[in-house]
């Protein structure tokens, strides 16, 4: 079944035409219509462009032309824009909205010859961390669909594991990535802020968003980062280093690396059967000639609190050009410009969208300032030196993704603090902007288990590299449930 | 006149102008003003996008995606801006941070796309610099400039012919803005404007903006407060938005200055607020729109990194700075003596400056001869006009030309009025306009004599009063000469000639 | 399993409480319209959130700068003064909801 190849072997088999794109199209855009009842894992299914896109695939290769993924299917996240397609942020507010113009995430996979199936279901602006928070209906977790998928990136996270596509794009702002990645049993990585450029990716949290990539594989992973990142004139905080060539650097060997383990991370909140899984894990590395030591963070338990207020307070400003004037939701009959204001704004926005509105307001607002936003901004400083420290004594960290295996839909929706926690091992690599990736590492219960490696800045080829070796020597992630097989 | 205005002190403090029907409660008022400048830089595209400045396209036309507050867009600062920033630090010889940050002002309103501006708030770029005023009395005050720094300007709301709605145009929105923010140290709106002209000349000298203020690309706010001589705290102050020429401004503080202190007198208290400027009026009124208690909640934009400047980018900005307008007036009244007056008037532009010295360059033995013609007729005929001396209706050297021949004696200083008059209409140059009017000085003394002679003839009358003793007759026959001549008889000659042939 | 939320303060009754008055302050400086019957379930929610971020208190971070962005060290990146966009106002504006000549309209503002 050609769901079931890797996208490295799939790009093998469409340039030696053993397959064409446009077949290969054909049988994933079956099984996403199919999986849509019960996993809802896209909002929009673009199935015309792809099959054009997939002809000119085939044509390009037939020429012996096309990019490095020249045919290959994939979906993004519908927070990266795309010209004439529906892009709608899994919200209200923007679900009439058509882009004018492609995110350059978009633009560079579209040159790479990569073939654009939909647009993934997510949390409502990437607010959210189990995907309950979508306008357009929750996404479920395909190993079992009373449960959740992660969020925010739940979408990429469940049509990767059921084998929708080979691979999706997804971003990450306090562990949108890794964690649906974790839950889902799929391979996540967020890259290093400033490696991937933002520019057409809907703003959530702007010193926080980074955008990559779920895929079966770290293999598969690397391929498309490849394409995704380098500098972007058009996005001043990408940065400007050469982008080394992931897939290369693969195989290396794991020999005279020294592995941190998260001592703050291997805490009470990890569930037991989790815990057994990645000390398990571990003891692969070991095999594989790594070193293997405890690290301590001391100020990492700062890390949500500090999240929840950086985040909200940088939403709060980049959610005010939602207004009804120029694009997106506008109320029906204003009576005056305050009432359309705050009539569309509410329409427009689910609760959860609010909720982080208004504490970003309020921690930015007059005498608040200091208290909150200030002193978040000094944590943060704290968290990223504890890495610092700590990348000066280790070449990477491991620990759990998420505390726990994916929950039952509406477990945690009453309170949004124990929603929040759900974020508690992802959210530091944000505030330091450190590379970061989840692998599948065993399963708890019938339901994967997420390991986390945290890299500092620009080691996300080691980080592939670790997870890749990792991935020669284990099957998790080969394994597909059932239902999808 | 109050007993408040007599007593005002020299350096102009202290009157409180435009003083409407107050009680005259005896108490001396001050008058504290600060401006806040609004320069628009006059770079090709916006601060943060590639769209177009140009001024007066068709709505929306330069508005991109950037400028439109698109969702996923992201600002990209434009170098030149910075660079004309730094210009202008320099320029006042204020303090330019190695480091400064890019910070969000959040509020709302419909000509601002993102629901935040993004200006600089705690670093700005430009920091403690000062700007020389001249008084009436002829000294100078120094004014402090607290700051500058760099903003996108916001869209703008249309509100005419459109029944009950507001059309927005975003195509100002993303216009680079240098906010120049003077110090409370203006005590007059005659200060107030001296220091609001003194930056308009600055900034176009440094060619980091074309000053035109109707198109709004040079507005001004004014922060304007009273307290009793000799306070320190501070009186609450009004802000008057957005005014858009130097009369308006003067004016509108002149009746700001006056409303407030007669609501003082009354018993009341001046509420602080902003103020619009209502020109038909001549009147400040309370902004309703804008009286909410506002809470921008800045914070530094995510979007954008610190912006480092070294040293090295620094000296190069300033090793290109053309000479600033109190330097020039200075070397002018050095180089070719002028008095400080026509120094300060010559200097006012870069182009009237650099006009100038084009002109003395040419005749510079007739340097202040010059001043007078391009600060008189010249600046007379372009006036008329209503055009700028860069436009080229009469260039340095035909200008010069005609001073020559002024110089040389080829024509008289009466003369040379009607040549500059026929240059101007007709474009010729001084010597086409004398060969082709026969306007040629007469200084052939044979001739000027044989003329002489002609009107003694014809006056015998007048003659014999003159030589009976009427010396005020001296001046009839000069201009008999004169017309007899078409006026063309050199002046000093024919006086001359005149006191020797009238009493034989 | 272990539940995180029993290590928070709110559980043991000293919840910091937003007002009702400071939720609708808020609400209308994020222009944000909150039914009457929805605030109390506000008010408690960001309250608990308020609480929780409370917890930054406890860290000394006497003489720790603030920390905007995640890259120090990197300066802002400039781009060269040219006009690279063209007049596309037609296809931006099938995203607006009222145009009318290329203006984009809003109720009437007052000034």
């Amino acid at each position: 079944m050609i769901h079931r190849q890797t996208l490295a072997r799939l790009v093998g088999d469409l340039r030696a035409r053993k397959l064409s794109s446009v077949e290969l199209v054909r049988a994933c855009l079956e099984r996403i219509e199919a999986s849509q009842p019960a996993l809802n894992a896209f909002i929009s299914i673009t199935a015309e462009q792809a099959l054009d896109a997939a002809q000119a695939a085939d044509r390009a290769l037939a020429r012996g032309d096309g990019g490095p993924l020249a045919g290959v299917p994939i979906g993004h996240k519908d927070l990266f824009c795309t010209a004439g397609v529906r892009t709608t942020c899994g919200s209200r507010m923007l679900e009439n909205f058509v882009s004018p113009y492609d995110a350059t995430v978009v633009e560079r996979l579209k040159a790479a010859g990569a073939v654009m199936l939909g647009k993934l279901n997510m949390d409502e602006f990437a607010m959210g961390s189990s995907n309950e928070t979508s306008y357009y209906g929750p996404v479920r977790n395909p190993w079992n669909t009373d449960r959740v998928p992660g969020g925010s990136s739940g979408g990429s996270a469940a049509a990767v594991c059921a084998r929708l596509i080979p691979a999706a794009t997804a971003t990450d702002t306090g562990g949108s990535i890794r964690q649906p990645a974790a839950l889902c049993g799929v391979t996540g990585i967020k890259p290093t802020y400033g490696r991937v450029s933002r520019y057409g990716m809907i703003a959530f949290a702007s010193s926080l968003d980074q955008g990559g990539v779920i895929a079966a594989s770290a293999e598969d992973a690397a391929l498309m980062l490849r394409e995704m990142a380098g500098f972007d004139r058009r996005d001043s905080t990408s940065v400007d280093t050469p982008v080394p060539d992931y897939v290369a650097g693969l195989d290396a060997p794991l020999e005279g690396l020294t592995i941190g383990v998260l001592k703050e991370f291997f805490d009470e909140g990890l569930d037991p059967d989790n815990e057994r899984c990645l000390r398990e894990a571990l003891t692969v590395f070991t095999r594989l000639g790594a070193g293997v030591r405890e690290v301590s963070l001391p100020n990492i338990s700062l890390s949500v609190p500090a999240y929840y207020v950086v985040a909200p307070a940088e939403c709060s400003s980049n959610l005010a050009r939602y207004d009804g004037v120029r694009f997106g939701h506008r109320c029906e009959s204003p009576r005056d410009l305050q009432d359309l204001y705050k009539r569309s704004r509410s329409e427009g926005f689910g609760a959860e969208v609010k909720r982080r509105i208004m504490t970003g307001t309020y921690v930015l607002s007059a005498g608040y300032y200091d208290a909150y936003y200030l002193k978040a901004q000094r944590v943060r400083r704290l968290i990223a030196a504890d890495f610092e420290r700590a990348f000066g004594e280790v070449d990477m960290l491991m620990g759990p993704a998420t505390p726990t295996a994916a929950f039952p839909l509406g477990a945690k929706v009453a309170d949004p603090i124990t929603m929040y926690l759900n974020d508690i091992y992802t959210i530091s690599a944000n505030l330091a902007g450190v590379p970061a990736l989840s692998i599948p590492c065993g399963f708890a219960r019938g339901l994967p288990v997420g390991l986390q490696i945290i890299g500092p800045h620009f080691a996300e080829q080691r980080l592939l590299q670790a997870a890749h070796r990792y991935q020669l020597e284990t099957d998790w992630h080969l394994r597909i449930p059932e239902r999808f097989a | 006149m109050t007993k408040s205005s007599a007593a005002s002190s020299a350096d102009g403090a202290g009157r409180p102008e435009g003083r409407g029907a107050g009680t005259g409660s005896g108490t001396e008022w001050e008058t504290v003003i600060g401006l806040e400048i609004h320069a628009q830089l006059a770079t090709d595209s916006k601060i943060f996008s590639g769209a177009s400045t140009a001024y007066g396209a068709a709505p929306n036309t330069q508005a991109c995606l950037v400028d439109l507050g698109y969702p996923g867009v992201l600002p990209v600062l434009n170098a030149e801006a910075v660079r004309m920033a730094v210009r202008f630090g320099i320029a006042i010889g204020a303090h330019i941070a190695r480091q400064s940050v890019f910070a969000r002002k959040n509020y709302f309103y419909p000509d601002l796309p993102k629901g935040y501006q993004i200006s600089q708030y705690e670093l700005p770029i430009v920091a403690r610099g000062a700007i020389d005023i001249v008084l009436d009395d002829g000294s100078v005050k120094r004014v402090g400039v607290t700051r500058a720094h760099l903003e996108e300007d916001a869209g703008k709301s249309l509100h005419e012919g459109l029944p009950g709605v507001t059309g927005i145009d975003l195509n100002r929105a993303g216009t680079p803005l240098l906010e120049i923010v003077s110090e409370p140290q203006l005590r007059s709106a005659k200060e107030a404007i001296a220091y609001m002209k003194k930056v308009h000349t600055l900034v176009r000298y440094l060619q980091i903006c074309d000053g035109n203020m109707q198109e709004g690309s040079f507005r001004c706010d004014a922060n304007v407060s009273v307290r009793p001589r000799g306070a320190d705290k501070l009186g609450t102050r009004t802000e008057i938005k957005n005014v858009n020429s130097f009369r308006f401004v003067e004016k509108a503080i002149q009746y700001e200055v006056a409303r407030q202190i007669e609501l003082i007198e009354s018993g009341g208290a001046v509420v602080q607020e902003t103020r619009l400027y209502d020109p038909d009026k001549g009147e400040t009124r309370s902004m309703r729109s804008k009286e909410e208690a506002n809470d921008y909640r800045y914070f530094p934009d995510p979007d954008l990194l610190p912006l480092m400047l070294d040293e090295e980018y620094i000296e190069a900005v300033g090793a290109e700075l053309p000479e600033l307008p109190d330097a020039k007036a200075a070397r002018l009244m050095a180089q070719y003596g002028l008095p400080a007056y026509d120094a300060g008037v010559l200097t006012a532009s870069r182009e009237l400056a650099d006009y100038y010295e084009a002109v003395a360059r040419a005749v510079p033995a007739q340097a202040k001869l010059a001043a007078n013609w391009v600060m008189g007729d010249l600046s007379a005929a372009l006036n008329k006009e209503g055009l700028d001396i860069g436009e080229g209706r009469m260039p340095a050297e035909r200008l010069a030309g005609l001073l020559t021949r002024i110089a040389d004696a080829t024509i008289s200083g009466k003369i040379a009025k009607e040549v500059f008059e026929a240059m101007w209409a007709s474009g010729d140059s001084a010597d086409r306009v004398i060969e082709t009017k026969g306007l040629k000085q007469i200084t052939d003394t044979a001739a000027i004599e044989r003329a002489i002679e002609e009107v003694m003839a014809k006056n015998p009358a007048q003659l014999a009063e003159y030589r009976a003793g009427k010396d005020k007759l001296f001046g009839f026959f000069v201009g008999q000469v004169m017309k007899a001549t078409g006026g063309k008889a050199n002046p000093a000659q024919l006086n001359e000639l005149l006191k020797k042939k009238l009493p034989e | 399993m272990y539940d995180f939320c029993t290590d928070f303060r709110f559980l043991d009754g000293t919840l910091m409480a937003l007002t009702r008055a400071q939720v609708e302050s808020i609400a209308h400086l994020a222009r944000l319209e909150l039914e009457p019957a929805e605030i109390p379930a506000f008010q408690d929610k960001l309250s608990r959130i308020v609480d929780f971020i409370g917890e930054l208190e406890r860290a000394d971070t006497a003489g720790v700068a603030p920390m905007a962005h995640p890259l120090p060290g990197l300066s802002q990146r400039l781009r060269p003064d040219a006009v690279t966009e063209a007049d596309e106002h037609d296809l931006y504006q099938r995203n607006a909801p009222q145009v009318a000549s290329g203006l984009y309209l809003v109720p009437k503002v007052i000034e």
